[in-house]
């Protein structure tokens, strides 16, 4: 059983693994290997004419389902192949019918559901790896990221922050409880409503790990974790202090490619998510995504293999640099997207050229399934939700006797409820009268004073007075 | 009509064959499809009688039991296929127990004193439902108000019928701002089902959703694959006559609940049956949900489960193959052969046709290979590949490639 369905996922041939599956299944049902047969008859005219109607837009996208009804689409792959032979003559009589506005709107749906993403819930997970105060871009950018994701939509609760958090409440932070992220301190990303999920000495490799890959112990709680599904668009953005195959995690230990790319293909293996956005900002960020070989990534990097990717704005008030390059533009760029907007990858990509930035950027799309010009902004930034009208209602029988008498029991239960009082808390009487403790008995200071006089004149009577200069 | 002998076993179907002319079914009518797994087909005296009664019979058979598609829509998520296919998209995902959370949004108390019976309504008409889907998963139901609760999105005024309107495309955006204030997540760790019932403030009165055609939706209410729905209630206008504000507005629950089972329906995956011509499908029973519905999902279930443990088990040895020291403790080894056991019954029972034994034989599995592959102590990070442990070129050259090779 184990094996054949392991055979499942590697044969393309989706027919036969159909047929398979109800052979073994469902012995009695014999007739699965014909599905169409069964619609042919006195009732088959309606189903030809159904499809037909669609089958201008199913030449065009050569798509292997064909919709049935406003907004609901049916999955007939085989029976639309076999129904395109068999109808190919029918096709052009109904044609001039047909073509009108109804095929039109139809092919306008199906283009639309074509391209857009399958995703029904966004999750963001947002990794400073640095700490220390001259490290404050690391987390501005952190800060700022966070802030645009939860600007475009995604919640609190979807967001996995992982910062060092030792910005804010610094000693040298000039202006506490704030972390600015433009000069002149325009613009405070600190606030009073960020979630941090993973703070301070939390912030290591085996966590960000566990994180990915869902392997956490039980004891966690539940902003902590990742629990992304298989119709998830995840965007990760590290940044932090990298090498050549390596970040850095708060100056104690690395990640390497390799590791990132395993742990990618362990969320793979459990379809933890559909379509992943990686963004990385440190020096030599393209080397961090060349290893990665699951599907469905794209990734994009402040610099290439070789390059350092720069600080951008000093502030001399706060002392340090505030913001890296890629970042800030990144941001900028972001300002301009709002929940509706339409903008795609391809702009993204353009953002921050060699004359802005000095390093180059690179973004890597091959494992990505989609046209990155076909893949919206909000798909991973945002978290716009597919939505559909609903149309049927069942009916219910209305119980009316049942729903008067509850109504008069609320009424009644409301007069009768009791005062609330507090529960009894702290003996506070008690408290007051108490007798103080007896404190633990110390000889007096003067005592022991002049205890040691007396240890050091007998020391200096006995051995002489010339030690006293090498003790004075 | 037809009384029921006794009652059938789950993933079983029971047709009976009339004669031609009987007047059990109306005379145009060729088979009936009933609500608690039982059909009637009418007979026919023909010389391919068997045949033709037999397609029929196969007919309402494939309306009432397992179907391709439904397979397909089960294991959407590992076939490499058209996956935006709305259908497969929006159903739920096979879990050991649902949270379903009714919410009240008021944006206006000052204006609109709701209030709903919602323990009664949840006791007449969802508990009944739920209790029908119980062996689908353990079900938990909660309910709450919240005030000032705004939707993202500033309806528009329609001057024709002096009324707003949402259109289609910013129906996407409602959802989020209110999501952050409805605290489902941190309920319980089972997904979780919103259904939202919003009373439009005074100033946006009456409110409809537009669908793409401009018309209002006659059930003013819409709904979010993988997360719930929203209906929109707009208080009648006769309330306003007394003028003193707020008034007091009794939410008729009996409307509600019809739009949010069906949502509940849809979101489930149980979608409207599609009924063979010249077939009569039985009017809806007091609970929303025919037995051979069930029977549907559970099948579905059982396959995406299956499906799910096989795969998870496979990565599973997969990434024990990659790194050749990884420690596998007692615990993890004993839910590994719980799962291999459990996948094994599961198909047998699946095979021999005993559904109810085998989907919870399938949901053990999914527990159990969720279970290993999910333990802490696997962290392949722990172990270090052998392509990491050996990088010293200059000082083993002989031992570094015997102990690589293997």
């Amino acid at each position: 059983m184990l094996y054949l369905f392991y055979n499942l996922q590697t044969e393309n041939a989706v027919k036969n693994k159909k047929v398979n599956i109800l052979r073994l299944l469902c012995p009695g049902l014999s007739s699965s290997t014909k599905p169409q047969s069964s619609k042919a008859g006195p009732e088959g005219h309606l189903e030809e004419a159904r499809m037909v109607s669609q089958k201008p837009a199913a030449l065009l996208y050569g798509s292997a389902s064909a919709p049935s009804g406003a907004g609901s689409l049916k999955p007939v792959n085989m029976a639309v192949t076999d129904s395109l032979s068999r109808a190919a003559t029918v096709l052009a009589a109904v044609l001039l019918l047909s073509f009108g506005s109804v095929a039109a709107s139809h092919i306008e749906d199906q283009a639309e559901q074509f391209f857009r993403s399958g995703h029904t819930n966004n999750w963001a997970v947002l990794v400073c790896t640095s700490r220390f105060w001259f490290n404050y871009r690391h987390v501005a950018n952190t800060l700022s990221v966070y802030r645009s994701v939860k600007r475009l939509g995604i919640p609190d609760s979807h967001i996995v922050l992982m910062l060092a958090d030792d910005m804010a409440c610094n000693p040298r932070n000039p202006k506490p409880a704030t972390v600015f992220s433009h000069k002149n301190m325009e613009l405070n990303v600190y606030g009073d409503d960020v979630e941090v999920d993973y703070r301070s000495y939390e912030v290591t490799v085996e966590n960000f790990l566990r994180v990915l890959t869902g392997r956490i112990p039980p004891s966690t709680p539940r902003s902590k974790r990742l629990l992304s599904d298989d119709r998830s668009n995840i965007l990760i953005y590290m940044t932090g202090h990298g090498g050549n195959g390596f970040l850095k995690f708060q100056d104690s230990e690395e990640i390497t490619n390799i590791e990132l790319a395993d742990a990618f293909e362990q969320m793979w293996q459990k379809r933890r998510y559909n379509e992943l956005l990686f963004i990385i900002d440190t020096c030599q960020g393209a080397s961090m995504y060349e290893r990665f070989y699951s599907p469905n990534i794209m990734a994009l990097a402040s610099s290439q293999v070789g390059e350092d990717s720069l600080s951008h704005q000093p502030d001399p008030a706060i002392g340090v640099h505030l913001m890296d390059r890629y970042t800030f533009y990144v941001l900028e760029f972001l300002e301009e997207i709002n929940p509706a907007s339409q903008t795609n990858m391809n702009d993204l990509f353009q953002v921050c050229p060699k004359s802005l930035c000095v390093s180059t950027p690179g973004h890597r799309t091959d494992l990505f399934q989609r046209d990155p010009k076909n893949v919206l902004i909000t798909d991973f930034f945002g978290s716009v939700r597919k939505v559909e009208i609903t149309t049927e209602t069942i009916k219910l029988q209305q119980d009316s006797e049942i729903m008067e008498s509850s109504y008069k029991e609320d009424q009644m239960d409301e007069k009768l409820m009791e005062p609330l009082k507090y529960a009894e808390q702290l003996p506070v009487a008690q408290i007051i009268h108490q007798k103080p403790k007896l404190k633990d008995w110390h000889p007096p200071g003067g005592f022991i004073l002049g205890l040691w006089a007396l240890i050091i004149m007998v020391f200096f009577k006995t051995y002489g007075i010339k030690h006293m200069k090498f003790i004075f | 009509m037809l009384d029921e002998p006794q009652e059938q076993a789950e993933g079983s179907l029971t047709v009976y064959v009339i004669s031609e002319h009987s007047s059990l079914l109306p005379q145009d009518m060729m088979s009936y499809i009933g609500p608690k797994r039982t059909a009637v087909v009418r007979g026919i005296m023909h010389r391919e009688a068997f045949n033709i009664i037999g397609r029929r019979i196969v007919q309402v058979a494939q309306a009432m039991s397992l179907t391709e598609d439904v397979l397909a829509a089960a294991l959407a998520d590992h076939l490499p296929e058209d996956k935006w296919s709305a259908e497969k998209r929006r159903p739920l995902k096979s879990s050991l127990g649902y949270e379903i959370t009714f919410s009240l949004l008021n944006p206006d108390p000052k204006s609109h004193d709701v209030h709903w019976d919602i323990e009664g309504a949840v006791r007449r008409y969802v508990q009944p439902f739920l209790n029908a889907l119980s062996a689908a998963g353990n079900f938990s139901v909660d309910s709450q108000i919240l005030y000032y609760a705004m939707l993202g999105v500033n309806p528009r005024f329609d001057s024709a019928s002096s009324s707003y309107y949402l259109d289609m495309h910013s129906l996407p955006h409602v959802i989020n701002p209110v999501e952050s204030r409805l605290g489902s997540s941190a309920a319980s760790l089972y997904p979780v089902l919103n259904f939202l019932l919003y009373v439009p403030e005074l100033a946006h009165s009456p409110l409809y959703i537009q669908d793409k055609d401009g018309a209002p939706v006659a059930t003013n209410a819409f709904h979010s694959p993988r997360w719930g729905g929203i209906m929109v209630y707009n208080v009648d206008s006769k309330t306003y006559n007394a003028s003193v504000l707020p008034v007091r507005v009794e939410v008729d629950m009996v409307r509600v609940m019809e739009v949010f089972l069906a949502q509940l329906r849809l979101l489930f995956g149980i979608a409207q049956p599609q009924v063979p011509p010249k077939c009569l499908l039985s009017g809806p029973t007091s609970e929303g949900l025919m037995t051979w519905e069930l029977d549907r999902l559970l099948w579905a279930r059982s396959v995406e489960n299956l499906a799910t443990a096989t795969t998870t088990l496979t990565s599973l040895a997969q990434l024990l193959g990659k790194i050749s020291n990884i420690v596998i403790k007692d615990d993890v080894a004993s839910e590994v052969y719980k799962a291999v056991a459990a996948v094994q019954k599961s198909a047998e029972e699946l095979a021999s046709g005993h559904l109810a034994s085998a989907f919870v034989a399938s949901q053990e599995a999914v527990t159990s290979s969720e279970l290993a592959f999910f333990d802490p102590s696997l962290l392949h990070l722990l172990y270090f590949p052998d392509d990491q442990k050996f990088d010293c070129l200059f000082f083993c050259p002989i031992s570094q490639h015997s102990t690589l090779v293997h």
